[in-house]
């Protein structure tokens, strides 16, 4: 992905995160538009009885149609996907948003769970990637208050481990 | 006239809305959230509005990738809930406000806001739970609701300052209404949240809590925060808030909060709420004219 370097893109920064933009949303339509025939249940059967053949249906690519019947969600979303529509296929499964989000942040169950309750993941150390926003931005006041998670702001890929350790 | 007497912003977590359609509000978990809300219950059933106006969006139910509108009004009579893969939530069926809502299109639309207009279309929780957490659960809705699905999904969505500027054109389209209708206005999503890859769950109650007091008392700043901060500073999905700012757009620069209710979490997501109130300064204005004397007074205390 293109490193945040024109102000339009600037998003790409941000760590552990991708935003579906129209580049996106224009590789992803076929997943998005098999996830979105969820929503009816003769497809959910259909789909169930046999994947791969179901997915033929739409036009993805080898690497999408992969990250799909490997419920790889992370996969999904670089691909193009977008989480309300991934959601309706982990629905399928019969799984919550707060189920894939653990499973897209690579925590336990419980692990995420905790997080949740003890106030969610700190966005210190999480705004990018590149630390260049150590700082907070406008309309946020520094956040002193917990200090555990708050490792340098240049903890790139550490996001995840930050957030186990804060729990 | 028509007159907008407040406004009113809430989250729409989908999982408040399967807590109350699986009767889980009294375990503790729920009932943390829930309470939040009792207030405001109360504040509705006397405020009666004639007519909501709901600025919400829609989650790949109304909408998929075929289209993607960025504001839609909904003018129609009736607004069926979604089937969002579990079944249509049981609750019920949104009755719009048909000449309302076309009202304010044609209004808007002449004031430079093009949007789409539908006269077919479902709502999901993003729309309904809202309406829980202020009515309950009764048998009708109390009163009509008319939907605009602004688009949070596909980036970008848009910006903090199109929105706020969209909420003053619908207050001047209900200003011109020529009926006396009571009407309240939502703003729903948010707060900070992150349901997607490996970020996923982060909250910034501090971010949260600024947001809510720039709402009351400084919106116009609070308007010209880009996309990049509402998705760095409160999550890639914390971008909903940009519908507050049609709710403030639409009201006084000068408003009375009523009320305000923050907890973490529900489910993925930072829950805010905020009840805002018109008419403010007319009465500031009164108080100014009566207090004279007062200041008067204290001054001849002192002197003497």
């Amino acid at each position: 992905m293109a490193k945040a370097k024109s102000k339009e893109n600037e998003y790409e920064d941000i760590p552990g995160t991708f935003v579906f933009n129209a580049e996106r949303s224009r590789q992803g339509y076929g997943i998005n538009m098999f996830c979105m025939s969820l929503m009816k249940d003769a497809n959910r059967k259909a789909f169930k009885a046999n994947e791969a053949e179901y997915l033929k249906q739409y036009p993805l690519t080898p690497e999408q149609t992969d990250a799909i019947l490997k419920r790889d969600y992370n996969r999904m979303l670089e691909l193009g996907g977008n989480i309300y529509f991934t959601a309706k296929l982990g629905a399928t499964d019969g799984h919550s948003f707060r189920h894939l989000a653990a499973v897209m942040t690579g925590s336990t169950q419980e692990d995420y769970a905790a997080m949740m309750l003890a106030g969610g993941r700190s966005v210190e150390g999480n705004r990018s990637k590149s630390g260049k926003y150590g700082k907070p931005a406008r309309g946020a006041k520094p956040k002193s208050a917990k200090p555990k998670s708050a490792k340098s702001k240049s903890a790139p890929k550490a996001k995840s481990k930050s957030s186990k350790k804060r729990k | 006239m028509a007159k907008i007497i407040a406004g009113i912003s809430s989250s729409h977590v989908p999982a408040i809305g399967a807590a109350i359609d699986n009767k889980q509000t009294e375990e503790p978990y729920w009932k943390r959230v829930f309470s939040g809300f009792e207030k405001s219950k109360k504040w509705m059933a006397e405020a009666k509005p004639d007519v909501v106006i709901a600025i919400y969006n829609d989650h790949a139910s109304a909408f998929s990738v075929e289209m993607i509108p960025t504001f839609a009004l909904g003018t129609a009579a009736e607004f069926p809930p979604a089937d969002e893969g579990w079944g249509p939530r049981p609750v019920p069926v949104v009755k719009g406000h048909p000449e309302l809502a076309s009202h304010i299109a044609t209004s808007v639309i002449l004031d430079g806001f093009d949007l789409t207009i539908v006269n077919k279309m479902e709502v999901d929780h993003g729309l309904t739970v809202p309406l829980n957490l202020v009515f309950g659960s009764p048998k009708q809705w109390p009163c009509p609701v008319i939907p605009l699905a602004v688009n949070v999904v596909q980036y970008p969505p848009p910006t903090g300052q199109r929105c706020y500027d969209l909420g003053k054109a619908i207050r001047r389209a209900v200003d011109s209404f020529p009926r006396d209708l009571k009407v309240v206005i939502f703003g729903t999503g948010g707060m900070s949240h992150q349901i997607s890859g490996p970020r996923a769950g982060l909250i910034n109650s501090k971010f949260d809590k600024a947001f809510l007091d720039n709402l009351t008392r400084n919106p116009k700043a609070l308007a010209r925060m880009p996309h990049i901060e509402y998705m760095r500073e409160a999550g890639a999905e914390g971008i909903e808030m940009v519908m507050w700012l049609v709710m403030r757009g639409a009201l006084d620069e000068k408003v009375k909060e009523v009320y305000r209710f923050y907890t973490v979490p529900a489910s993925n997501t930072a829950v805010g709420h905020i009840i805002l109130q018109n008419g403010v300064g007319a009465k500031k204005a009164a108080a100014k004219k009566a207090a004279p004397k007062k200041k008067a007074k204290a001054k001849a205390r002192k002197a003497a």
